[in-house]
């Protein structure tokens, strides 16, 4: 069953077009490689999809029109975002950041902790005293706490170090295979997206331009798009 | 125990020791000036779950303080003369139940609170102190021109309204009873800010964007903090009503704004005891520079300035350390 549709979605940035026409699709319990260069509109999508940026085109999430809702709304539809940075809740412990939106379901303070034993060693620090890894594990289970039936994953391991990246890649194959939730994941990186996700689509200057299997993305592919 | 819970049980102390003290030595103006330092307190409290947790800054809760004081004031004024407030289409007459005279106090400072904040709320930053200023004189200037119920010289009550099983026209009965008030009030706050609903609102004065995207809206949660703001304030508008026996248009004007958030900075933006600290500290300037000089509010003007510049969280902020807000 089809969770999210996107189909010829356009958005601009005041003056400036950003979104020329994205198509993307993900099913229940499916996860999605959003692949593109540098300033393609992988995060600009990601907007538009958690109705932070007013777009147009068809958007549809479990069957119903993510374009007549506002943000909290979307998100409340099951649209959970780990944004692109390091952006928790600073002056809020990591208990509390993980508190702050949680609702009922399988993600709790334990599973969280299971998932991200760290957290819970630095359960009573205050986000903005975490490393940049601790704070992106907190900004996952922070939106794992929400129970979300997609979790969007925006450059979730940028600027991290290799093993923290590691960590947070080990996660994303936990969600993958021990949850039906659906992922939608950016990154630059073709060797982890290969194994963490299912299919892939291409984003070329705002515009769809490849999606398939994740076995069928070719290297002539990845050069013409991703330039790897 | 941190640093913080000890200044907070220190400034608790004092609020028990001082009007005792004040008892035994037969000095019954203390117990009065306590209680009006109580009942500001009280006022501030409510100012900083919105500014302190809620990140709004109000320059209208003299709004709230004062309806409080004229639901006390109104009710009172139709009790001690045997009339209605209304005829049509039923009866409403007076009282002089505090109890009742409260909840009358906090839903109708509640509901302004409302109003205001279904407006105020879809501008942020100075607009939004601009909104809440300009209601603050509408109804200051609707109060001024209401000769019913006084116009611009006020309302005078006679006798102190009653609490069941308290004389409060003992100084020391009242203080307790405004003492206990104030408790019940920092207990609750203190539950509410680490309460789910708490843990947001905080969240959103922080980043109200990234809050929209974990399904919560940051416009309900600081409207519904404003209205329990308030109330609050409404309810200490009541008290200080009741202390003086009379209300007037004095307590809407912005300076009285003005003033309620003068406690909240001098004691501590966002920390418990920071309104409760800034309070006192207010009523003994008031009280002792007062006696020295007429123009004691320069020297006011020069402690603030020195705050604000030199200590960004208050008085309780530079004893306790920087710290967590809501210790």
């Amino acid at each position: 069953m089809t969770l999210l549709t996107l189909q010829n979605v356009t958005a601009t940035y005041g003056a400036s077009q950003a979104l020329f026409g994205v198509d993307l699709e993900i099913g229940e319990g499916q996860s999605v490689g959003f692949m593109g260069r540098n300033g393609m509109g992988k995060t600009t999508t990601v907007k538009t999809i958690c109705r932070m940026l007013p777009a147009r085109g068809k958007m549809q999430f479990d069957g119903q029109d993510l374009q007549r809702l506002p943000s909290h709304r979307a998100a409340r539809l099951g649209i959970g975002l780990v944004p692109e940075g390091r952006r928790c809740f600073p002056d809020l412990t990591v208990e509390e950041n993980l508190g702050a939106a949680a609702r009922r379901g399988h993600w709790d303070l334990s599973n969280v902790y299971t998932l991200f034993p760290r957290l819970k060693e630095r359960r009573r620090q205050v986000a903005a005293s975490l490393s940049g890894g601790e704070q992106q594990m907190l900004s996952i289970g922070r939106a794992l706490t929400t129970n979300p039936r997609l979790l969007i994953l925006d450059e979730a391991t940028e600027g991290l170090a290799p093993i923290v990246r590691q960590e947070i890649w080990t996660a994303i194959a936990t969600l993958k295979h021990e949850t039906g939730m659906a992922l939608l994941v950016i990154d630059k990186t073709l060797k982890e997206m290969r194994g963490a996700c299912d299919r892939a689509v291409l984003l070329e200057r705002g515009r769809t331009v490849w999606a398939g299997p994740m076995d069928d993305l070719t290297l002539e592919l990845t050069e013409t798009y991703l330039g790897v | 125990m941190s640093r913080e819970a000890l200044v907070n049980s220190a400034a608790l102390l004092l609020l028990v020791a001082v009007p005792v003290w004040a008892l035994w030595a037969d000095e019954p103006f203390t117990i009065t000036l306590a209680t009006r330092a109580v009942i500001f307190a009280l006022a501030a409290a409510g100012l900083n779950i919105a500014l302190g947790w809620g990140g709004m800054v109000s320059l209208g809760h003299a709004v709230y303080f004062g309806l409080g004081g004229y639901a006390m004031g109104v009710l009172a004024f139709h009790a001690q003369n045997y009339t209605p407030l209304m005829d049509w289409p039923f009866t409403i007459t007076g009282t002089k139940s505090m109890p009742v005279i409260w909840l009358v106090a906090m839903i109708s400072s509640a509901v302004a609170a409302l109003v205001i904040g279904l407006l105020a709320l879809r501008t942020s930053g100075v607009y939004f102190i601009m909104i809440t200023l300009a209601f603050g004189q509408m109804v200051f200037f609707f109060a001024i021109s209401w000769p019913t119920y006084g116009g611009e010289d006020g309302l005078s009550i006679y006798v102190r309204n009653s609490f069941p099983g308290l004389n409060t026209l003992v100084p020391i009965e009242f203080y307790g009873l405004c003492l206990s008030v104030l408790c019940v009030i920092l207990f609750l706050n203190a539950r509410l800010i680490r309460s789910p609903f708490g843990l947001a609102l905080n969240a959103a004065r922080q980043v109200p964007h990234r809050v929209e995207t974990v399904g919560m809206n940051p416009t309900r949660l600081k409207l519904s903090a404003l209205v329990i703001s308030g109330a609050v304030t409404g309810l200490a508008g009541a008290l200080f009503a009741d202390l003086n026996r009379f209300v007037s248009p004095t307590m809407l004007s912005w300076q009285m704004s003005g003033e309620i958030m003068v406690f909240v900075i001098i004691g501590g933006v966002g920390r418990l005891f920071g309104p409760v600290v800034g309070a006192c500290l207010f009523v003994l300037l008031e009280h002792f520079l007062g006696g020295v000089s007429e123009y004691w509010q320069v020297f006011l003007g020069l402690v603030l300035l020195g705050i604000v510049l030199f200590g960004h969280g208050g008085v309780v902020g530079m004893i306790a350390g920087r710290g967590r807000t809501h210790d």
